[in-house]
């Protein structure tokens, strides 16, 4: 289920794809999924008249009404509870969470209902929920409102998870998501929201749990997502004018991993640096050099490598480029595994 | 508003005010629940069931508010001590026990078929699904309405609030049926719910809210009547706390000489509904000696029945573990599975 396609961005290029921002790419991707099927709802805090805080349901109130858009009283557990009632009666939710931090509220919902429902009720029920978080650091917000957490999330048996990265995968992945028959937690990497891309109004095909190798490389891997891969990619242009040739590899799916495709990875390049924002300790980058010792062992040159944030609470707007994985301390470890040291 | 303690001897179930069928339907399946109950005692006495939540004196208010239900649209959301609702709604009860035999967590009922939700251990978890379900029943213009069930510990949850806002601000049809038993495990009402009511709180989410005495089958009945009507014509939700107490202890694992006086039981069981519906019933007309018999009778054969099945029935099997987890499955809990296949199963 591997999707190795180099340059499945060049499509996106040609003059009929429009540019778009990741922010416009989810409105135009929540326009399509309210309009291909009626039992599509989107709601939430601010998502009617304001368009959301971020505005990605910008006049999405307007054009289908406030029936199938709609805002809701300040309540995330309510939020998610509502959403699971909806799915239950058979309608498909895609109810949105303002920020990451605000998942906490939620997490009961979360974890012991919208993601057990379909088990607790032996598939009675389907859950086809998309729940919208806009995640990540990267904007200099106040507290609570820049939190990585898709280790809890991906921890969860139940639910599926998601990131994108560009505006098009912004959009091919929120109608995968939409259509899903599953829960899916949608992980909007907020610090993305406004960069414009050319976006084909296609959506991704490809079944949960596929990765894409958004740069070719020989020497390294880099595994990223959400808004990390951005920065791998830069660190990877500056490690080419070295003559390093660094492939960047953007997991998009959280849970399922696509273990298949990192260990290809691994065993292309045969070095694996995990790049993530999330604190170190017990988060995804552990899952992701696990799966490679397991799967690519004999085939690894050095041990895998993890540039993460640091295992401190989120850090407020001046301290955040110091807690972020920076360019250079990927650098540094593209450095330590090229060298084969630990 | 009626207060809690019960004085004096209890006043007549007024079972004239209840058509004869529903009356005696009510009766039988209040009996069928008491017997259920004792037989799923005994079934934990015997080791067959981990454990048992007992709803030994709250058979009125469960029977009578599920009863109120129109069975083809409406849809109940349990918490964990709901079996006379069950029982009411017609619910497979082998497959119901099977949750308390812990061979499968929700129960092995379908709760599609039966409009019960699968039985859940977060109690206040429920309550906003039920809101989310009524929510959907307005969007779509269907005639259904949501029967929430919680208690008075599940009512200091912050779902519940969330819910009863939500409910009002959305005016969705929902009944929030709120069973007062007296004890939140061992903390009593007066320290659990400050104001004292569970129903006085609705006034301030913009609904409406009831107190009724929910050891009496009939007022029960009608106020979950009138609120499903009420739902349903467009009035919006309703807060209905029926007053009763938990005979037995929380749960075959709880002690509860260690928190309450055996003087308050003995003076609750004089206010037991089931006796209360009888002389009601006898009084009304609706039942006399011979049928009084018959039903007794068959609510015991029913409860036998139940418990014979659920004592043989088979566990699920092991790949179940994995199939209900997606509705698409993983690739790698499909890995996973092969795992269990070759060192597990």
């Amino acid at each position: 289920m591997t999707e190795l396609a180099v340059n499945d961005r060049q499509a996106a290029n040609d003059a009929s794809a429009d540019r778009l921002s990741m922010q416009q790419a989810l409105n135009r991707a929540l326009r399509t999924v309210l309009t291909d099927d009626p039992d599509t709802l989107v709601f939430g805090e601010d998502v009617g008249r304001l368009g959301g805080v971020f505005r990605v349901t910008d006049g999405l109130q307007r054009e289908f009404g406030a029936r199938r858009v709609f805002d809701t009283p300040l309540a995330e557990s309510g939020i998610v509870g509502l959403a699971v009632g909806l799915a239950m009666n058979g309608w498909r939710p895609v109810p949105e969470l303002q920020f990451d931090g605000f998942a906490y509220p939620a997490v009961d919902q979360i974890v012991n209902q919208m993601a057990r429902m379909h088990y607790r009720s032996r598939g009675a029920f389907r859950m086809p929920i998309t729940l919208r978080v806009p995640s990540f650091g990267g904007i200099q917000a106040p507290e609570h409102h820049g939190e990585s957490l898709e280790a809890l999330f991906a921890h969860l048996p139940g639910v599926k998870v998601v990131a994108p990265s560009d505006p098009q995968d912004a959009y091919g992945l929120l109608l995968r998501a939409v259509r899903d028959d599953d829960p899916v937690i949608y992980m909007e990497p907020k610090a993305r929201y406004w960069e414009r891309h050319p976006v084909e109004p296609v959506a991704d095909t490809a079944p949960a749990g596929t990765s894409r190798v958004v740069r070719a490389g020989r020497h390294a891997t880099l595994v990223t997502w959400g808004s990390m891969v951005h920065r791998c990619r830069r660190a990877a242009e500056l490690a080419a004018e070295d003559g390093v040739d660094v492939e960047v590899l953007d997991l998009r799916w959280l849970k399922p991993i696509d273990a298949q495709g990192v260990a290809a990875a691994v065993r292309r390049t045969r070095r694996a640096v995990v790049v993530h924002e999330a604190p170190l300790t017990a988060g995804l980058g552990a899952e992701v050099s696990a799966l490679i010792t397991e799967r690519a062992f004999s085939e690894l040159a050095a041990p895998v490598e993890r540039v993460t944030g640091f295992d401190v609470p989120y850090p407020a707007g001046p301290l955040e480029q110091q807690y972020l994985p920076t360019v250079d301390r990927i650098l540094l470890a593209l450095q330590r595994t090229l060298e084969g040291q630990s | 508003m009626p207060t809690h303690e019960p004085s004096g001897p209890p006043p007549p179930v007024d079972a004239g005010t209840l058509p004869a069928d529903v009356a005696r339907s009510l009766y039988r399946d209040m009996l069928t629940a008491r017997h259920l109950d004792g037989e799923a005692i005994a079934l934990q006495r015997q080791g067959v069931f981990p454990a048992y939540v007992s709803l030994r004196g709250q058979e009125a208010a469960q029977v009578a508010s599920a009863a109120a239900l129109d069975g083809d649209n409406d849809f109940a959301f349990p918490t964990y001590r709901e079996m006379g609702a069950a029982v009411s709604l017609g619910v497979d009860m082998v497959g119901y026990l099977a949750s308390h035999r812990a061979l499968w967590h929700g129960g092995l009922y379908n709760p599609r078929a039966s409009g019960f939700a699968p039985i859940n251990a977060v109690v206040g978890g429920p309550v906003p699904h039920a809101v989310g379900w009524a929510l959907g029943e307005q969007l779509r213009g269907g005639s259904g309405c949501a029967l929430s069930y919680f208690g008075d510990g599940a009512s200091s949850e912050g779902d519940i609030h969330e819910a009863m806002n939500m409910a009002g601000v959305l005016a969705c049809p929902v009944v929030f049926f709120c069973q007062n038993n007296r004890w939140a495990l061992s903390v009593p009402v007066e320290n659990q719910v400050a104001g004292g009511s569970v129903a006085g709180r609705a006034s301030g989410y913009g609904i409406a809210g009831e107190t009724v005495d929910g050891n009496d089958a009939a007022q029960v009945y009608h106020a979950t009547r009138a609120a499903l009507h009420r739902a349903r014509n467009g009035g919006g939700p309703t807060v209905i706390e029926a007053l009763t107490y938990r005979l037995e202890p929380h749960s075959t694992s709880d002690d509860t000489s260690r928190y309450r006086e055996v003087a308050e039981e003995r003076s609750w069981e004089e206010h037991d509904p089931i006796p209360r519906m009888r002389d009601g019933l006898l009084a009304a007309g609706h039942l006399d000696d011979t049928t009084a018999a018959r039903t007794e009778d068959e609510a015991r054969e029913r409860a036998a029945r139940a418990r014979d099945g659920v004592a043989a029935a088979a566990p699920p099997d092991g790949r179940d573990l994995f199939t209900h987890v997606y509705r698409e499955p993983t690739e790698e809990l499909g890995r996973q599975q092969r795992i269990w296949q070759e060192e597990v199963a």
